[in-house]
Order: C-alpha cells, then sequence, then structure tokens
C-alpha cells in the first residue's frame, strides 16, 4: 500500500438539523482508497445522519461533498450508487422471495437481444452473480432463495451486491450487530478484499474490538460535532470511549455488585416450574428473588427470547406453572403479566417497543396506563411529570417528551421503553438485550440503573449476547444451550466459566 | 402562518370552504338562510342534514381505521337496522283512524340497535379471534347483510305510517335538524370518551405498533372487538336516521355505498389509512365535503347520468389538493428557477 493513499471522498463542514436539533455541523470526512475507516460516536453523536447525507437520503443545509475532487451532491439513494457510493445498513435488505441472483441483479437484469425474443436473460443474471460472488470469495448458491439464508450469507450477498455496481465507497452501518464470531469474521475477509481492491469503507459500529481489528483510521463525533480523525495504532479503546464521551469514562471498571441480601426464606417473587414450548423451549425451572440479577446468557437460537417471551406470557406455554410469591397465578397474556407486576423490554425495539408516530411522553406512560385500565386516566399532567422524571433519571435526549418517539436515536428510543416499565414499578423486570444497538457510555449508563432496581428490591432478568456485560452485572448466571438449561453459575463467574458452559466443554 | 398551515385540519377546512365558495357562486342563493315555522331552512342546513348519517357512519368508521381495519359492511349494517325498525313499528290505521305502532317506538329503537352492534361485534370477532383481514371479514357480512335485509322484509319496501317514528330523519329541535343534533352528540360523546378515558391513547398505540401495544399490556384484542362493535352501532344509528327521514325501509338500496362515501370522508379528514393517527374532526369535515360535492352536482343540473363521472373528477381533484406530494410538485413547477435539492424539506 502507498504511504498516503489516494483520497476518494471527501466531505467538509457538513451541518444539517431536524425539527428542534442540530444534528450536525462542521462536520468533516476523508475516505481513500484501500483504507477501512471506522466512524464512531454515542447514539444521537450524528453518525445516522452522516450517512444519510453520503447517501442522498437527506441533503445537507452547508457543507461540501467532493468526490475524486469533483464537487457532488447525492440527491438520492440511486444517484450515490451512480456517482460510486453505496450503502449497507444494519439488517439485510434481500428480497426474500427472490433467488440470490435475482437479488444481486435487481434493478439491472441483463436483456435479451431482441431476435432471441427479447426479455430478461436469467442464466446471464445468474452467471453474472455467481462471478460477482466468486471474485469475491464468497461460496454461495446462486439459484437459493434468500429468505431462508442465515443472515451471515445474506449480509454477505447484501455487500455482493452493494460493490456490484463499480462502488469506489461502500459504507457499512453496524453490518455485525446481528452476526456471531464466526459470522464477523467472514464478513471482515470479504471486507479485506474489498480493501485490497481500492474500495475506500466506511464502518460504523459500537464494537470497539471490531474498530481495532479491521479498521486503519477513524473519524469522532459527539453530539453532531467534528472530534478528530485518527489513526487506529494512535488511539487506544480509552482514549477513543474519552473521545467519543467528553470525558474519562471507567468503561472497562467492574461494575460494583449488588449486595442487597436475598430475604433468606421468602418465596421467590417469580418461580417457574417446568416450562416449555414446542420447539421452542424444552421443560425448564427458573426462580427470581426479589433485589436479584439473573443473568441469562447463550448463543442466538439457545432458546433466552423464548424463555423471557413465555413468562411474559408473550407465548402460550405448553406445559409448567408460574407463581409469584409462592402463590400461583393465572398468567395467559401480557395484560396478566403487567397486572401481575412483571415488565418485559423486548429485544426488537422497532417491532415490538416503541409506537413511532406517538411522543417520548405517550410511549413512557403506555404499560402504566395499560394497568391502571381505561378509566382511571392518568391526566396530562401526570404523564408529564412521570415522563419528565424518567427522562431525567436515564439521561434519554429528545428536544421535549413531546417528540414523537421515532425521531430520537435508537440508544434513547431503548431508554425510553425502559422508563416505560419503570413508570409500573415492576416487581420483576425482563431486559432482553437492553444493551442491543447502543453505544458505550449509555450501555454503562443502563447497567447502574439495573444495579439500581436491584437495589430497590426489582427481581431482574437480564438477557444478553455480550457475556462480560451479563457476568458484571448478574447475581447468578443461568446459561441456556440448545433450548434447555445448559447450567447455572454463581456471581462472580468468568467469562471463561460461562463460555465453557455455553461450549458444553464443563458440566457444573 | 406556518403554524396554521401546518395544521392537520387545514386542508381539509380549505376544500370545504372552496366548495362552499364555489357552490356559492354558481347558486346565488345557496349561503342565505331563513326562518320559517321555527325552523332554520337553507341550502347549508339541508347539507348538515343530509350529511348527518355518513357523519355517524364515519366516526365510527374512524376509529376502525385508527385500529388497522376497515369496514366494508356498515352499508349493509344500514340496510339491516332499518329493515329491523321499520319491521318492529310498522304501523298499521286502527279503527278510529289513528295510527298504531306495532311494538312501542324505543323497542323498535333499541332492537335495531342491538341488531347492529351484533353485526359489528361479528365482524370483530372475525377480525380479532379468528385473525381474518379486515377487508375480508367484513365483505361477508357486506354481502350476506342486505341478504339479511332483504330476507327481513321479504324483499318488499317495508312502508311505516308510525308519525313519532319520522322525527329523527325528518324533525327538528331549537330550530336544527334532529339528525344533525344526534350526529353532533355522537361526536361529542366519543370525544370525551377518547380523551376523557385512556381510550384514545390505547386506539393510537394499536394502530400505530399493534405488536408493541400488545408486549406494553394494552388488551389490544378487547379494544378492537370494541371498536367494530361501535362501528356496527354507528351505522345502525344510521340505518334508524336513513329509515325515519323516508318513512320506509328499502333492503336494496339504504345505505348502498354508503361504506365507500364513509372511507372516502375519514381519508378526506386527514386519518391515516395505515392506521395510529386519527381525526373525528376531521372526519366531520370530510363527511360535509362529500355531501356538499353530492349536493352541487344537484344543484348545478349535472345530468343524471354523468353523475357519477363529475363526482369522480371532483373527489380526485380534492384528494389531490390534499396530497403533499401533489402541492410539492406544483410548488416545484411554479418555481423552475430553484433548484429540486432547495425545495426538499
Amino acid at each position: 500500500m502507498m504511504d498516503s493513499p489516494a483520497v476518494v471522498l471527501q466531505a467538509r463542514d457538513i451541518a444539517r438539523a431536524f425539527p428542534g436539533v442540530q444534528a450536525l455541523s462542521g462536520a468533516q470526512l476523508t475516505l481513500r482508497a484501500g483504507e477501512v475507516h471506522a466512524l464512531m460516536g454515542q447514539n444521537g453523536a450524528g453518525k445516522s445522519t452522516l450517512i444519510k447525507i453520503l447517501t442522498g437520503v437527506c441533503t445537507p443545509d452547508a457543507g461540501s461533498i467532493e468526490m475524486l475532487g469533483k464537487a457532488v451532491t447525492p440527491e438520492s439513494p440511486i444517484h450515490a450508487q451512480e456517482l460510486g457510493i453505496s450503502a449497507v445498513h444494519q439488517e439485510s435488505h434481500l428480497l426474500p422471495n427472490l433467488s440470490v441472483a435475482e437479488n444481486i441483479c435487481a434493478g439491472r437484469y441483463p436483456r435479451r437481444p431482441w431476435t432471441r425474443g427479447g426479455g430478461i436473460d436469467w442464466r446471464e443474471t445468474e452467471r453474472r452473480a455467481a462471478e460477482l460472488l466468486a471474485g469475491l470469495g464468497i461460496n454461495l448458491d446462486v439459484t437459493q432463495l434468500a429468505g431462508p439464508l442465515p443472515a451471515a450469507l445474506q449480509q454477505l450477498a447484501t455487500v455482493a451486491r452493494a460493490v456490484a455496481t463499480d462502488a469506489r465507497v461502500l459504507i457499512l452501518d453496524e453490518p455485525t450487530s446481528s452476526l456471531d464470531a464466526d459470522e464477523v469474521q467472514a464478513l471482515f475477509a470479504l471486507i479485506r478484499r474489498l480493501r485490497d481492491k481500492g474500495v475506500a469503507i466506511l464502518f460504523v459500529t459500537h464494537f470497539l474490538d471490531q474498530v481495532y481489528e479491521i479498521c486503519d483510521r477513524m473519524t469522532i463525533l459527539r453530539n453532531g460535532r467534528f472530534v478528530g480523525e485518527y489513526a487506529c495504532a494512535k488511539l487506544d479503546a480509552h482514549g477513543l470511549v474519552a473521545a467519543m464521551v467528553g470525558r474519562e469514562l471507567a468503561a472497562s471498571e467492574r461494575v460494583p455488585s449488588t449486595q442487597t441480601a436475598t430475604k433468606g426464606d421468602a418465596p421467590p417473587v417469580l418461580a417457574a416450574r417446568n416450562i416449555s414450548r414446542r420447539g421452542q423451549l424444552k421443560p425448564l425451572d427458573l426462580e427470581l428473588k426479589a433485589g436479584e440479577v439473573l443473568g441469562l446468557a447463550g448463543l442466538l437460537g439457545s432458546g433466552r427470547t423464548e424463555l423471557a417471551r413465555l413468562l411474559f406470557a408473550l407465548d402460550d406455554r405448553d406445559t409448567g406453572d408460574i407463581a409469584i410469591d409462592g402463590k400461583p397465578v393465572e398468567l395467559d397474556g401480557p395484560a396478566d403479566a403487567l397486572r401481575l407486576g412483571l415488565g418485559f423490554c423486548p429485544e426488537d425495539r422497532k417491532h415490538s417497543g416503541i409506537v413511532a408516530d406517538m411522543t417520548v411522553r405517550e410511549n413512557i406512560a403506555l404499560a402504566l396506563q395499560a394497568r391502571m385500565g381505561l378509566t382511571k386516566f392518568l391526566t396530562l399532567a401526570e404523564q408529564r411529570q412521570i415522563a419528565t422524571k424518567l427522562v431525567e433519571a436515564l439521561g434519554i435526549k429528545a428536544a421535549s417528551i413531546e417528540t414523537p418517539i421515532g425521531q430520537l436515536s435508537g440508544g434513547n428510543q431503548q431508554k425510553a421503553i425502559i422508563a416505560r416499565w419503570l413508570a409500573t414499578h415492576p416487581r420483576v423486570l425482563i431486559l432482553d438485550e437492553p444493551t442491543r444497538g447502543i453505544d458505550i457510555a449509555a450501555k454503562q449508563e443502563l447497567m447502574n440503573e439495573i444495579l439500581e432496581l436491584a437495589r430497590g428490591g426489582t427481581a431482574v432478568l437480564f438477557i444478553s449476547s455480550e457475556i462480560d456485560e451479563v457476568v458484571r452485572v448478574s447475581d447468578r448466571i443461568l446459561v441456556l444451550r440448545d433450548r434447555a438449561r445448559a447450567g447455572e453459575l454463581p456471581r462472580g463467574a468468568t467469562e471463561d466459566a460461562v463460555y465453557s458452559v455455553i461450549a458444553a466443554t464443563h458440566h457444573p | 402562518m406556518k403554524r396554521i398551515t401546518q395544521h392537520p385540519l387545514f386542508w381539509p377546512v380549505i376544500t370545504l370552504a372552496l366548495l362552499l365558495v364555489v357552490s356559492a357562486l354558481f347558486q346565488p342563493s345557496f349561503l342565505a338562510l331563513t326562518w320559517r315555522d321555527g325552523h332554520l331552512y337553507g341550502s347549508v342546513i339541508d347539507i348538515l342534514n343530509r350529511a348527518a348519517p355518513l357523519m355517524v357512519v364515519s366516526l365510527g368508521m374512524t376509529l376502525v381505521i385508527a385500529v388497522r381495519g376497515l369496514d366494508i359492511s356498515v352499508g349493509a349494517v344500514v340496510a339491516i337496522s332499518a329493515a329491523v325498525a321499520a319491521l318492529l313499528v310498522g304501523g298499521s290505521f286502527s279503527a278510529t283512524g289513528e295510527v298504531q305502532a306495532v311494538h312501542p317506538l324505543w323497542v323498535a329503537l333499541a332492537s335495531a340497535l342491538a341488531v347492529a352492534a351484533a353485526c359489528g361485534w361479528w365482524n370483530g370477532l372475525l377480525v380479532v379471534k379468528a385473525g381474518m383481514q379486515p377487508i375480508v371479514a367484513t365483505l361477508i357480512l357486506m354481502v350476506a347483510g342486505r341478504g339479511i335485509a332483504q330476507l327481513l322484509t321479504g324483499g318488499q319496501i317495508i312502508t311505516v305510517y308510525y308519525p313519532p317514528f319520522f322525527t329523527l330523519g325528518n324533525g327538528f329541535f331549537l330550530g336544527l335538524p334532529v339528525a344533525l343534533w344526534v350526529a353532533g352528540a355522537l361526536w361529542i360523546a366519543l370525544h370525551l370518551v377518547l380523551s376523557r378515558t385512556a381510550l384514545g391513547l390505547f386506539v393510537r398505540s394499536i394502530g400505530g405498533n399493534p405488536e408493541a401495544a400488545r408486549v406494553a399490556g394494552v388488551r389490544s384484542s378487547a379494544i378492537t372487538l370494541c371498536v367494530y362493535t361501535f362501528c356496527g352501532l354507528a351505522a345502525g344509528v344510521a340505518g334508524l336516521i336513513v329509515s325515519s327521514n323516508v318513512k320506509s325501509a328499502d333492503a336494496n338500496n339504504a345505505g348502498q355505498l354508503l361504506e365507500l362515501d364513509a372511507i372516502l370522508a375519514v381519508t378526506l379528514g386527514g386519518t391515516a389509512l395505515t392506521g395510529g393517527r386519527f381525526t373525528l374532526a376531521g372526519t366531520v369535515i370530510g363527511a360535509l365535503i362529500i355531501q356538499t360535492l353530492t349536493s352541487m352536482i344537484y344543484s348545478l343540473g349535472v345530468p343524471p347520468e354523468v353523475n357519477l363521472v363529475v363526482k369522480a373528477v371532483l373527489v380526485f381533484t380534492v384528494m389531490m389538493l390534499q396530497s403533499a406530494e401533489f402541492r410539492q410538485l406544483v410548488a416545484r413547477l411554479a418555481r423552475p428557477d430553484k433548484s429540486l435539492a432547495g425545495n426538499r424539506r
């Protein structure tokens, strides 16, 4: 590689405001050929806005973009692609009912000459797609339907589609957030191959270790402002976090464990016996005591979410009984669960968490109001008071509590959903991947919040794919494997101990 | 100024005002109101009176649409309600020449409303419990309902002779048509229920994101069922107004195509067909727009054979006027010097 590789894309002094928020001001970004460049920042730092501007989803209020020295203004995602800027977003956007080849060539299908009847040349479509994938070292049958493919292969095919248009700049927006470790490596292999072909790659992620594994340089944004551009070798993780947060943060330090003695003889707040659901969870017992954080660890598909959904009665269980305070209860739907003092923050925020059109205040008040019923109506003043208090307590960043929640950044949406449940003062709070997709400072605040809750006597079931988080907050750790209990570890267990239970190398 | 133009009711109100102005231009006496026999008379009162059944049906439809549903059986339910009421009131001349009701009036009205509410409840069951697509679920009653109404009336037009029954569709109270009072009372009652209880919040959460509402503990099924039942009830009220107005029940024609006018009224008012966002006031304005249009066509003397085409053109124009995209396009064409990007928000 050359010492100072050629600049492909240069964005200068980009500014953009949305109603109530200055999302970006004075942002700078320089992407060079054959380099992987990380775009770092907390939730709401302006990363998404900058990407939207580069890909023509929205236009900047001020600033200039140069592509290979020529000023450009991407006006739509298609226009951006024509300029050589392609993007891959968090979730793969393949059409599930089309084959891989059809997906890859979508929008530019090869045509048969009219002498052969015209129309789309499907054989050529498949040949081109197969050639493209082979050239990128992806081993995939292009005639398969895209829908049933694992997330990781879909992600690889999406990247392939993005570069099929001879992209000079490839933007990867949190491409690894739903991939496991092996799948991440497969994606990284592809990224390296593209990098070596001279593509300038912009990589956005919340995983710091991935930044240091694959990136050459990084640009840091904070509160919509440009903090700086650094070579990855020159800025360590500590410095990076400090630059993102704007202050020193003891991110890697161990959170003090809850010391609340779980009252010895009191019956568990929540006890589930022999609960199961066909194809989702094998019969399993579980107890949760007041003031306890029970961590739930396991790989994707190990039955973590399924267990949470059974406990909150979102799915019907085939077998098993649930007792609250030692008394058997009827638990046949989320409304029952809510009445009994349970709370549940779902994994999929967009699909089953937020009501995007409603305001932050209404989203926070929703569960409490559902619990109080139709007629005992929280007045506007009461709703405002509750929402304001929780917005402050959790540090939710929003223009106002009357802003539609859909306009908040992901991490702030997540906090607002947690606030929704805190408002109901739950006795048991189930958190399914509450830290997914939120930045490191917010994660830290969230973990402290969880411990604070437990100190107040709430029983917390904490589900996370990040084993280090589970280890840090949990009083006990329940490990699931293949939809069944694999083992249980006490407080203070190391990450390695958890991994070995997950990997079944040892049976406690 | 910007706050006024961005109000969700701005374009519906402008549309209605425009239609009224156009009507007044073609027919100078249009806006005139006169006081006769203790009643207000005039074209505007006439429109309000005739719009009442549509308003009532559309209010019910608004809630159904707000929870991501649709009810295309309301026209048929209007016919059923009218048939039940007419059959039960009936009316025959006694020997003295006085008209007697077959059953007491209140029994007839209550039965008609109960049957209508049951129709709505049935629709709700199909949607909530059987998981049918709303348009398919209500299509069943749309087809079967008219059949039921015909069965009830024996395929005849049932004429009512009992005068007290006519009040609803023809009477006046404090100078204004009774039907208008009924529609207004329903609107106000509905508004109060939605704003003074949590129902409004729940309805919007179910329409905005049904899965999230369920996870938050909102009893979505029960509320959706209630909303469909209310929609049926509202159609029942409209059926009473219609049959009282024409003093008979015509199973073939009562409420014919009313479901489409109701959906149109809800849309014109600014309620999102995708659910979540709804406005009762908008719906009332939407119903008035449609009735004003209809009256305008009659008063312009449009020949009956081109009536529907003219209405379609007018509806198309009104919809374009209300489309933000279309207005932007017009604004862009009007200012060709500005760049494309500059006109985007």
